[in-house]
């Protein structure tokens, strides 16, 4: 249709309906704002009922004498100085619409949906940006704010697609949801929308660029939290983009974020795209086991089949990020799973059998064994309570030699300071020196890695970091590769002693790839010389930590799991690993009967005489311990596989085959006998700090070794037996590779 | 049979409406992504040249030593200057690392300013000035002429690297209108011209390219030799005598 035409048109409809000229606005009275305002003005509601908080959010005031009054509809709130109008609003109970806003990015002021009404300004303010200033009078319902959201909706909507039915954000969407709240019924745009070519972010993360708004909440998420400067705004007005301008796959561990915090479909997953309908999905509040940090996460699932994993909000713990792992490893769960009890014949191969006959062999063997050649390993995904039943089950049977991959074959469970991040993951925000001891964050607990560059770009902490060369997203000094270098800081003939000497409140993270050296004990003892030498530890103030691997190692020390012998695979000849794949099994005797209990055909299998199926951490109840010792509860979101059953039931059912019942039949009973032995397991979501610090560590006389750190993760994206076998991780690591 | 019938049908409607709305888009250079291409990727090498050197310390002398990304447009302005009126990837690569900032970012700032060419210009890139006192006076044929003149198209480079033909926004000539500016970067940063030259016909604008063509540099400024500067043909018509002073009140007679 030509212009020409166009306009011809326009002219002739104003010529017959003179007097109701076309109007954007939904509402009549929104057609004469100034009007509506002063009449709404006129007959204010004299007492107004009581708002809540939105999003329960609350006001920290640090200093009594910085409270300022302002006024919300009438309203008065009380807020510490320096509040946004946005945010003040939102104490007064009122949701203002938003789309580049974000509480823990960067402020931009772009999209301007977040406009209100200020008394004596002369325009609609956007709220994000305007500090909140004492007496200000607050207007959010009037028909100038709303024309104005009416307004900026309808120049979003300009140039955004209505795919809608086929958009996979659809149903969560923040374009949508406020367009349905603050928008116009009608639109004015009749020319031809733009569109922008899709970029390639890699494997996690799909775009459809046209539907971009230009919030930049993905460019600021990039530099600021992810600390990868590659996303950024290109062009210019109408032909403005997201884009890398280069052809550049985002190479971050935190890069799959940026599907939640997009308000539109620009960016969302690609494993998940067209698989499901958000509101098809049921939503089973869980903690994430891919490392030790335990990340709050909502596991969707549909039927039998977990969809997709997004993040909870905690803000001990993970804020409302997660990993890329976290977020994309659910496809492993549905490959190479262990459905049936399975015995190997003599041919070599699996036969798969009744559980009663596989318990009843798995009993038999266990008899005809000495105790002392009986050995349990628990693997990096057990919870709790299934670590409580074996090492319950191998004491009955007169063996203690149990312990828990990752652990090293000398774990020190005595002091339980020892093993924990006594520092806690939000602790970290208020240190300004860190030393990095044989641990690269980034890989090993990408959310405790987060904190760390959060604290380094909010107070310019000092890190220095002793291992082998790493990836760091954030400034860093190599102090040395071997712990040589600790001696040095130690005696204080280090240049980085100084800097942890003149710090208020220093850290020193000890990677639990430590555990495994031969010589963890001399490394231990300088890291606590280093510790005292620069009062790392106060009672107001422990900032010495250790950041663990897996997620059922800090429970597992909990419980006790340390084996008698650290040679006592060497000598075994009954191996019962409770999902442990990583575990060396290189000196195990040929002629040793190896159990596997898991729910993977990983790595563990290829040696074992008998396979126990056990049901995964989406499907089972079970306490985890995170790396901080807070123990946090997964849930069922969807049912086992096959023939599979609970852990701590397959031990409990072992037992009673093997003549030495268990005296629990139910989780509340095994949960009980847990609180004689750790209590804290019980204490959910409570972070019970370590009471006796480490320097009740008896005297070692060992030296440290000239060995190099190693590293104790190789690659991210895989790192236990679901990883393993998801697709989505294997791709990811493949180009890590390249 | 019919789907093939069908799809092609669909295609030619689908060129049908591009054309038309394509029209409307027509930015000084490039995409704002890049492609590689054998002289434009990133792996090549690029550095300032020994001159430019100088200047890009002098560039950087001007801002605070913790704020040397405000140097940024200057850097890219020098960067193009030296490499023939256009910015190369790796140009801007070069450009952020002087800067210390990531790439993204200088290609943030070369994307949003259309002056930055990021395709290969000619030696003269001539930028006929399109806003609407220009049009009025008839942009539109002076531009016609030239492509017509060189054979190419808006935004293309004629064969012999010498000529480009782009449209630009007002250049506050237009009491001289219509007008069109020339960048050239024959001679590196050092000869770096940008002049106006104004009072244009469709003959004119031919004569001053073919001027360019044989190396000459034509007189910038109105072409029309009955004016001088912005001054009206044939002399002043106006405010001939001496300008008075500025009226004020009598202070002697308000004491």
């Amino acid at each position: 249709m030509g212009l020409g035409l166009l306009a011809s048109r326009a002219l002739r409809s104003s010529r017959i309906i003179r007097n109701s000229t076309r109007t954007i606005v939904s509402t009549p009275e929104l057609k004469n704002a100034d009007a509506a305002a002063a009449a709404a003005a006129a007959d204010a509601p004299s007492d107004l009922p009581k708002r809540n908080p939105v999003g329960g959010a609350r006001v920290h005031i640090p200093n009594p004498d910085d409270v300022i009054e302002v006024f919300v509809d009438g309203y008065p709130v009380k807020i510490p100085k320096g509040m946004t109008v946005l945010q003040a609003c939102e104490i007064a109970g009122v949701d203002i619409p938003r789309f580049c806003y974000h509480s823990r990015l960067s402020i931009a002021g772009n999209c301007r949906m977040c406009l209100v009404e200020v008394e004596k300004s002369p325009k609609p303010v956007a709220s994000c940006a305007m500090p909140a200033l004492p007496g200000m009078k607050i207007k959010t319902d009037t028909p100038i704010a709303k024309k104005a959201r009416e307004g900026v909706m309808e120049f979003l909507l300009m140039n955004h697609p209505l795919d809608c039915p086929i958009c996979d954000q659809g149903g969560e969407c923040d374009l949508q949801d406020q367009s349905m709240a603050f928008g116009s019924d009608r639109g004015r745009f009749t020319e031809m929308k733009r569109s922008v070519v899709d970029k390639n972010l890699g494997p996690l993360v799909k775009t459809v660029m046209t539907r971009c708004i230009q919030c930049t909440r993905c460019v600021r998420f990039a530099s600021e939290v992810a600390g990868v400067e590659d996303l950024g705004m290109l062009g210019r007005g109408s032909g403005e983009e997201i884009g890398t301008y280069v052809e550049k796959l985002m190479t971050s561990e935190l890069s799959g974020n940026v599907i939640d915090i997009c308000p539109v479909g620009a960016l969302t997953s690609k494993p998940f795209a067209f698989k499901a309908r958000n509101w098809e999905l049921k939503g089973t509040e869980s903690i994430d086991v891919t490392d030790a940090v335990g990340s709050n996460i909502r596991i969707d699932s549909r039927g039998p089949e977990v969809m997709r994993v997004v993040p909870r909000l905690n803000e001990d713990i993970n804020e409302e990020w997660i990993s890329d792992k976290t977020r994309f490893f659910y496809d492993g769960l549905k490959r190479q799973r262990l459905n049936d009890p399975m015995i190997r014949g003599a041919d070599g191969r699996f036969q798969a059998v009744s559980w009663r006959d596989a318990l009843a062999i798995v009993a038999e063997v266990m008899h005809q064994i000495k105790p002392e050649e009986i050995v349990g390993v628990a693997g990096k995904l057990s919870d709790a309570e299934s670590m409580m039943a074996l090492k319950d089950l191998l004491n009955k049977m007169g063996s203690n030699n149990i312990f828990c991959e990752g652990n090293g074959m000398r774990p020190n469970a005595d002091l339980r300071s020892g093993y924990i991040m006594n520092t806690s993951i939000s602790g970290l925000e208020k240190a300004d020196a860190f030393l990095l001891v044989g641990t690269q964050p980034r890989v090993e607990a990408a959310m405790v890695n987060a904190r760390i560059r959060k604290t380094v770009k909010a107070t310019n902490a000092k890190v220095g970091y002793v291992g082998p060369a790493a990836d760091f997203n954030y400034d860093h000094e190599h102090l040395g590769t071997d712990p040589q270098t600790l001696v040095e800081i130690a005696k204080g003939s280090h240049p980085f002693s100084s800097a942890l000497k003149n710090a208020k409140n220093p850290v020193i993270i000890v990677g639990a790839g430590v555990f495994d050296r031969d010589d963890k004990d001399a490394v231990f003892a300088a890291v606590d010389t280093i510790a005292k030498n620069n009062n790392v530890v106060r009672p107001d103030w422990n900032g010495l930590n250790v950041l663990l691997l897996n997620a059922a190692q800090a429970a597992a020390l909990d419980l006790g799991l340390v084996p008698e012998s650290d040679k006592c695979i060497d000598s075994a000849k009954f191996v019962y690993l409770m999902g442990a794949d990583d575990v060396n099994l290189d000196k195990l005797p040929d002629d040793a009967f190896v159990v596997y209990q898991g729910h993977h055909g990983d790595r563990g299998v290829y040696r074992a005489n008998v396979i126990l199926p056990a049901s995964a951490f989406t499907e089972k109840e079970g306490i985890y311990e995170n790396t901080e010792g807070c123990a946090q509860i997964t849930l069922p979101a969807v049912p086992t596989v096959g023939d599979a059953r609970d852990d701590w039931k397959i031990v409990r059912a072992l037992s009673e085959v093997a003549g030495v019942g268990l005296p629990y039949d139910s989780l509340g009973a095994i949960r009980s006998r847990i609180k004689t032995v750790a209590p804290n397991l019980l204490e959910v979501d409570e972070r019970q700090p370590a009471t006796f610090s480490t320097s009740l560590r008896p005297e070692v006389s060992q030296k440290v070794s000239a060995t190099p750190f190693t590293p104790a993760v190789e690659n991210f994206y895989m790192t236990d037996a679901i990883t393993r076998a998801s697709k989505i991780m294997a791709q990811c690591s493949a180009l890590l590779k390249k | 049979m019919f789907g093939r019938l069908a799809a092609q049908r669909l295609n030619e409607i689908r060129t049908a409406i591009r054309r038309t709305t394509q029209a409307s888009r027509s930015f000084s250079t490039a995409l704002n992504y890049h492609i590689d291409t054998p002289d434009n990727k990133p792996d090549l090498p690029w550095e300032f040249n020994n001159a430019n050197k100088e200047k890009v310390k002098e560039i950087l002398s001007f801002y605070p030593s913790n704020y040397k990304q405000s140097a940024v447009i200057p850097l890219l302005d020098l960067a193009q200057q030296q490499n023939g009126g256009w910015l190369p990837v790796s140009a801007m690569n070069a450009v952020a690392k002087v800067i210390e900032v990531a790439p993204i970012r200088v290609y943030e700032v070369a994307t949003f300013y259309t002056m930055f060419n990021r395709t290969k210009v000619g030696k003269y890139h001539l930028l006929v000035c399109g806003t609407t006192p220009c049009m009025i006076r008839g942009s539109r044929g002076i531009e016609e002429a030239i492509l017509k003149h060189l054979g190419v198209k808006r935004n293309e480079v004629t064969k012999d690297g010498l000529f480009s033909v782009g449209e630009m926004e007002c250049m506050g000539c237009c009491v001289n209108a219509p007008m069109m500016t020339v960048a050239d970067y024959s001679n590196g940063s050092e000869g770096y011209a940008y002049n106006y030259y104004e009072d244009l016909t469709p003959k004119k604008a031919v004569e001053i390219v073919e001027a360019f063509r044989k190396g000459e540099k034509p007189p910038r400024g109105t072409q029309n030799p009955g004016r001088v500067n912005c001054g009206p043909e044939g002399g002043n018509t106006t405010l001939l005598g001496e300008p008075k002073a500025p009226p004020c009140r009598d202070l002697d007679a308000a004491e």
